[in-house]
């Protein structure tokens, strides 16, 4: 099955609460998949770049890391540790310098960007939301995703949502079934997913058609050529929000928009809590019909 | 009026309540509130009440419905009246997939729009939906009608067997094995008679009747390419 919610803010003033709303959004989907979840958010941007990281054992793969990675790469380091997760903050220009470092290190990147932070993990929503501290985090956009695992396994690496280009981010509902042919085509391209998962090549797909030039719309819209399967995406920029649905749609999926937010559910029961959901335009989406929204 | 509200019911008591009434209750409006998406909400019904949900509910809403009419004032997820074998269920907004699964009688109103395969495998249902309808709509439906004010996606009617499909607006396309048939006088009064009971304001000529060419029903070899 799977449970995928997005949340686009159009009104500022709901800013501070983003993490609070797409918190209770996935957690109403937790009976849609209990092995593992993540959100994604994008909040204030920042000067430098922010590398969400992950390890397995935080207490000494973090303890020492700003001052190691900051002398590795020669350059001034912030760093924000989160349970298994940290935000590193680093100037643009060392972000390769810095990628060496930490793959030597053994800790793994989840997600770039100048506003967009991952966290996800094993386990149910609430516990990922209390974790994390989800609820504490504003931002202006955000997707989340809770897993039934069915094409990969339950790591926290198959996990969702999937960040393979800075600020861009995925999560899925389906299952891919040329995702594998798929994946090297793309690994051609430079983006060469890093999982056996299927979600983690429609990412690539995406990030690979933006870096050629393509909107995100367009981009969108390639996912009902090239990826054979069942889908339905939620995607996240820097500063859009977007949805597309495969032409069979089975995967299923509500919408729901007012002045204040553009929301993407995976049912109405995860956006019957929003604010203002009374008066919103409900909606499914149709089969092979993309959504996008950009700031 | 009895009022159950979903806030503070368990799912699970609301359905157990409704259930238990007597055939020959009189305790027979009912009220569900706040029901917020929940699946499975009023399912089951066996007795002849007049149901309410006040909002939106999830999946499966008004399942197995038998003698009850259950009115939903917003929208409902997939599957809605789903195996119905008989009584009214009417829902004011839209409906998502399979609505009207496998249904072996009663009516079933969707004053908005209902999504794909609308009516798959109905078996005696009658479904009238006052907007459009989805791609894959009546697949395999075996007997009852669909009836559509507005238009159907592609492959209406895939493999039907002995249902009747009316359309006013337009069909993206049709299935495998369904035809336009020619529109009869008893067919005039059977669309009267539906679009009357289902609140709906559309003249029965204005309609086009689409059924099954009976070509599939039995294997032959020169159709082999078909499956």
């Amino acid at each position: 099955m799977c449970g995928i919610v997005g949340l686009f803010l159009k009104n500022e003033a709901l800013q501070p609460r983003l993490g609070d709303l797409l918190s209770d959004m996935l957690i109403t989907m937790t009976d849609r998949g209990p092995d593992s979840a993540g959100i994604a958010i994008y909040g204030q941007d920042v000067e430098g770049l922010k590398l969400t990281l992950q390890s397995d054992t935080p207490e000494t793969d973090f303890d020492g890391l700003s001052q190691a990675l900051q002398a590795a790469i020669e350059a001034p380091v912030t760093l924000r540790v989160i349970d298994t997760h940290a935000v590193v903050t680093l100037p643009h220009t060392a972000e390769d310098a810095a990628r060496a470092f930490l793959k030597e290190k053994g800790i793994r990147i989840m997600g770039a960007g100048q506003a967009m932070e991952i966290f996800k993990e094993v386990g149910l929503p609430e516990d990922v939301a209390r974790r994390f501290d989800i609820r504490a985090m504003g931002g202006t956009h955000g997707i989340g995703h809770t897993r039934m695992a069915t094409e990969s396994a339950v790591t926290t690496l198959g996990a969702h949502p999937f960040s393979t280009d800075a600020d861009q981010c995925l999560v899925h509902n389906g299952s891919l079934s040329n995702h594998n042919r798929m994946g090297r085509v793309l690994a051609q391209k430079g983006f060469a997913p890093q999982t056996e998962n299927d979600t983690e090549v429609a990412a690539c797909y995406i990030s690979s058609r933006l870096a050629e030039g393509a909107n995100l719309g367009t981009a969108l819209e390639g996912t009902l050529q090239d990826l054979d399967g069942f889908f339905t995406f939620v995607v996240g920029t820097k500063n859009g929000f977007g949805v597309v649905r495969d032409p069979i749609a089975c995967k299923p999926a509500v919408m729901a928009e007012t002045d204040d937010y553009v929301a993407f559910g995976s049912e109405y029961r995860a956006l019957a809590t929003l604010p203002g959901i009374e008066a919103a335009k409900v909606w499914e989406p149709e089969p092979a019909t993309v959504y996008f929204w950009e700031r | 009026m009895q009022v159950i509200d979903l806030a503070t019911t368990p799912l699970r008591d609301m359905n157990a309540t409704l259930q238990a009434q007597a055939k020959d209750t009189n305790m027979t409006a009912w009220e569900v509130q706040n029901p917020k998406g929940a699946h499975a909400v009023a399912v089951g019904l066996d007795g002849p009440l007049e149901v309410t949900v006040q909002g939106s509910a999830g999946y499966y809403c008004a399942g197995m419905n038998k003698d009850a009419t259950v009115r939903v004032t917003g929208s409902v997820g997939p599957g809605v009246a789903e195996n119905m074998m008989s009584g009214t269920v009417i829902v004011e907004g839209d409906a998502s997939q399979y609505a009207g699964a496998t249904g072996h009688g009663g009516l079933l109103v969707i004053k908005g729009n209902a999504s794909s395969r609308c009516g798959i495998s109905m078996k005696g249902i009658d479904i009238v939906v006052h907007g459009s309808i989805g791609h894959m709509s009546a697949f395999m439906a075996q007997k009852g009608n669909l009836v559509v004010l507005g238009d159907a996606g592609d492959a209406l009617g895939d493999s039907i067997y002995e249902a009747r499909l009316f359309v006013r607006g337009s069909v993206k396309s049709m299935g495998a094995d369904c035809v336009e048939k020619e529109m009869r006088p008893e067919h005039l009064e059977l669309l009267a008679d539906l679009l009357e009971r289902a609140e709906a304001d559309a003249k029965p000529e204005e309609f086009r009747r689409f059924g099954s060419a009976r070509k599939l029903y039995n294997f032959d070899i020169d159709n082999a390419g078909e499956y």
